[in-house]
């Protein structure tokens, strides 16, 4: 079986990260429940003709596609995967309301092509025109690593040599308003730094796109191997430490081998427990460091977790911000990710330096 | 990836019936599911027609035995429903004696509780827990609690039209790399609100029958289904003694790039998704025996396909036929239900017909064939062709 | 009609988010659809509805679009003589 690579990545977040050649240089801090994706100028990357029809997620998913072309220096790809657990919920609230607003009369049928849920990927594929295979998963907080878990067996089994896969997701007014009405969204607004030690229920809820090309072939703008990935629709918080150590056996590794730990924690403290079996038990004198609090929650922030784990892989360098312990790591080889959302769709995902 | 694939249970409920005998049986006896719908309250009741399920959702809550407090959409108790027949027809009675997945796949998955209490959620504390019930993996991770599959690989799909096709082809392609001994794969999709208008502002829903590669034909009717098959690979299969129904053979997957609607005039992505199907199964365009079409009886997609199957087979294809008349346009779960439908036509060596077919295409000269075809059946190739561009190929044998 | 003509180049920059497009650009006989305005199948389903809703026109097929949606001039004469509001 053929190795697979990050060759290359792009990111549209709240935080600044679509300048590839900064890492967390700036950081935008907030006191809020809600946080949007800072822009891009989307005119730079998207003409207006095709622009004009495109809600937020649509724009920022292919811009996050176009910046990882650029930096893998490629025109084009074989396949194009997409994971989005939302999908266009910009475009169903408009679809939707205007069914109930003008009861079913005078409807216009863009907002329901825009709603569809491959809609990002179908945009990408058109940009490019690229016929490839084209999948979109969308399966809450692990559709963005069914899409990697989906490239990586292509790539593996030479059906493939060079594959788009990211994960996106957009914020909508009512869709906020309603997961604020069942306490998936904090009560209080919250600030940067303390959001993953709060101790209230929800999370602070955003947005974004992080794109990457995964390659079969390694070269000199690789930012990591992508070792291995499992997926898990449960697990019980007492069953996460065999899970992750099952997992490591699978690649031959014990918890020593593991150089750094990025973790999903979102400040939920009735979920948080399953990061903290990790951090305080089996991986209590690893470097873990975690990301939501840069990112905020949505279901596919983990990639924006992949996203800081190729980074700090290609860098060697750990930003401070991103610390979540005191200990220093000695070597930057081997990371490992894991991610869970309110206790569902868990993930485990383990990269080497190239 | 030298693995078979061997499809040993299969489970389905659609407008023509609510498990596989039932619409086997209206399938050779030419009994459509068409009908005015009825559970969905619309000002276009009389301007459409629509493949329904008769089971309210009570009566479906009641035959999975759920509490008055599920959130279940009725995707969900769809889809519920057709796996757990799937299960029952490969005789699983422990789901986990070997390492078994689920990928279904939807493309309306919760919508029909949204759309029915949307602004009521900001008032109606107990119509609240459907809030979570909206995105498209819940339905999938009920199915997979209805089927006992604990800390697996689960996971949806959303291609529009050709979604339950890409579930088949992704979990064809888990078995072959040895990621799972076991898959359950197909897709479900209720009749909304949100579909129904969404179609009508494109203009393609008839306001009669649907007629596939007529060329009076009128657009397509919506209808909703679910549909699940069993993979199992060569080991479960030989361990187990198992039956196999038949083998996903061969598979493709590419896109159109051309409109985010519409078909390409030439069908470039039928095409593509057809020639990758057979170099997969290691086939000759000759040596399929039937194409269970995609036939919508839209203007745009019964002409681009049968192009892209001129291009594929030449002017003499082999017998095709689009199942949508008895059904209706299932979306995400029309691939499922066809690959079922491919499947009986394996099994009995029959060609179900092309309903309401009237008039020759101008365009070309292909035509479905119209009425109960009896033929020794070897390999059936399936469409399925959606929004995105995304079009999609199966191809299933009776042999492996 | 030159009120018309001034008021259905407004609707069609606002309702098809041509954003960068003034209502100057749009010269009456421009082709609205392919090498003009560039225009696809999407929008005109589009204005079919702003037909119905604005003016009482209702088309059933499309394709009857096509012809009406050539240019501004086309279609203002088309709606001047059809309209029933």
């Amino acid at each position: 079986m053929r190795k697979v690579y990050i060759q290359s990545v792009g990111s549209v977040s709240a935080q600044k990260t679509f300048d590839n050649s900064e890492f967390l240089n700036e950081i935008s801090d907030y006191n809020d429940t809600v946080i949007l994706a800072v822009d891009p100028a989307y005119k730079d990357y998207i003409p207006p003709a095709a622009a004009r029809r495109m809600a937020k997620g649509i724009k920022m998913g292919v811009v996050a596609s176009k910046l990882a072309l650029t930096d893998a220096n490629l025109e084009n790809v074989d396949a194009i995967l997409t994971g989005t657990g939302m999908g266009c919920v910009i475009d169903s609230e408009k679809f939707v309301s205007a069914i109930i607003d003008n009861n079913e009369e005078y409807l216009t049928p863009t907002s329901f092509i825009q709603s569809t849920h491959n809609t990002v990927g179908g945009q990408i594929a058109l940009g490019l025109g690229c016929k490839g295979y084209n999948f979109t998963y969308v399966h809450a907080g692990i559709s963005f690593e069914s899409a990697v878990l989906d490239a990586k067996m292509q790539l593996e089994n030479e059906e493939a040599n060079h594959i788009l896969v990211g994960g996106v997701d957009e914020l909508g007014d009512h869709t906020v308003k309603i997961h604020r009405l069942i306490n998936h969204i904090k009560p209080e607004a919250v600030s940067l730094r303390n959001v993953l030690t709060s101790t209230s229920e929800g999370a602070v809820f955003s947005e974004g796109a992080n794109f990457f090309v995964l390659s079969s072939e390694q070269n000199s703008n690789c930012y990591a191997e992508l070792c291995d990935l499992k997926t898990f629709n449960t697990l019980n918080e007492q069953d996460v430490e065999t899970a992750a150590k099952d997992f490591l056996k699978d690649n031959d590794l014990t918890i020593n081998d593991i150089d750094l730990i990025v973790l999903g924690n979102n400040g939920d403290v009735k979920f948080d427990g399953y990061y903290n079996k990790l951090s305080n038990g089996l991986f209590s004198e690893t470097p873990q460091v975690g990301y939501k609090h840069l990112c905020g929650e949505f279901n596919t922030a983990s990639s924006f977790g992949f996203w800081l784990g190729a980074k700090i892989l290609k860098s060697q360098s750990i930003p401070d911000i991103v610390r979540m312990n005191a200990v220093q790591a000695k070597n930057l080889k081997t990371i490992l990710l894991y991610n869970q959302y309110r206790g569902e769709n868990h993930s485990f995902i383990l990269l080497k330096k190239c | 990836m030298s693995q078979g694939v061997a499809i040993t249970g299969m489970g389905i409920i659609s407008a023509i019936g609510n498990n596989v005998a039932e619409n086997y049986s209206a399938l050779v006896e030419g009994r459509k599911g068409i009908s005015r719908v009825d559970k969905i309250d619309t000002v276009h009741r009389d301007a459409i027609m629509v493949g329904e399920i008769d089971f309210t959702n009570a009566e479906l809550e009641s035959q999975l035995g759920l509490d008055s407090d599920n959130n279940y959409s009725r995707t969900a108790l769809l889809g519920a429903v057709a796996a757990k027949q799937a299960i029952a027809d490969a005789q699983i009675t422990d789901i986990t004696k070997y390492k078994t997945g689920l990928i279904s796949a939807t493309s309306v998955g919760g919508m029909d509780m949204t759309e029915k209490y949307y602004y009521q959620y900001l008032e109606d504390k107990k119509l609240q827990k459907y809030i979570d019930g909206h995105h498209a993996g819940d339905s999938t991770q009920k199915i997979a609690e209805q089927l006992g599959i604990e800390q697996s690989l689960v996971t949806t799909i959303s291609t529009a039209c050709s979604s339950a096709a890409n579930a088949i082809m992704f979990g064809a392609r888990l078995i072959k790399s040895g990621k799972l001994d076991r898959v359950v794969v197909g897709g479900a999709d209720c009749l909304s609100k949100f579909t129904i208008n969404g179609f009508k502002t494109l203009m393609i829903l008839s306001d009669t029958y649907n007629t596939p590669f007529d060329e009076n034909r009128k657009g397509l009717n919506l209808g909703e289904a679910a549909a699940f098959l069993v993979l199992e690979s060569d080991k479960v299969v030989k361990a187990e003694n198992k039956k196999v129904l038949g083998y996903v053979k061969g598979y493709g997957n590419a896109n159109d790039a051309f409109h985010q609607t519409a078909s390409s005039d030439n069908g470039d992505g039928a095409t593509l998704a057809m020639e990758k199907a057979l170099k997969v199964a290691g086939l000759e365009a000759k040596d399929i025996d039937y194409i269970n079409a995609h036939g919508t009886a839209t203007g745009n997609n019964d002409l681009s396909e049968g192009r892209a199957i001129i291009r594929v087979f030449g002017e003499t294809p082999p017998d095709f036929s689009s199942t949508k008349a008895y059904t209706g346009h299932t979306l995400a779960a029309a691939g499922a239900i066809e690959a079922v439908y491919s499947l009986l036509a394996l099994q009995h060596n029959e060609i179900f017909p092309n309903l309401n077919y009237k008039t020759q295409m101008k365009e070309f000269s292909i035509r479905p064939q119209t009425v109960l075809k009896k033929k020794e059946l070897a390999t059936v190739l399936s469409n399925s062709l959606g929004f995105g561009g995304n079009c999609s190929t199966v191809i299933f044998s009776k042999e492996a | 009609m030159s009120e018309l003509k001034q008021e259905l180049k407004e609707k069609i920059i606002e309702q098809l988010n041509l954003e960068d497009v003034s209502v100057e650009e749009i010269a009456d006989n421009d082709a609205l659809f392919g090498d003009g305005l560039g225009l696809d199948s999407i929008d005109a389903l589009e204005l079919i509805v702003m037909l119905d809703k604005d003016y009482g026109i209702k088309l059933s097929d499309p394709k009857e679009g096509r012809k009406i949606f050539e240019s501004v001039e086309v279609m203002a004469n088309y709606i001047a003589e059809n309209r029933t509001k």
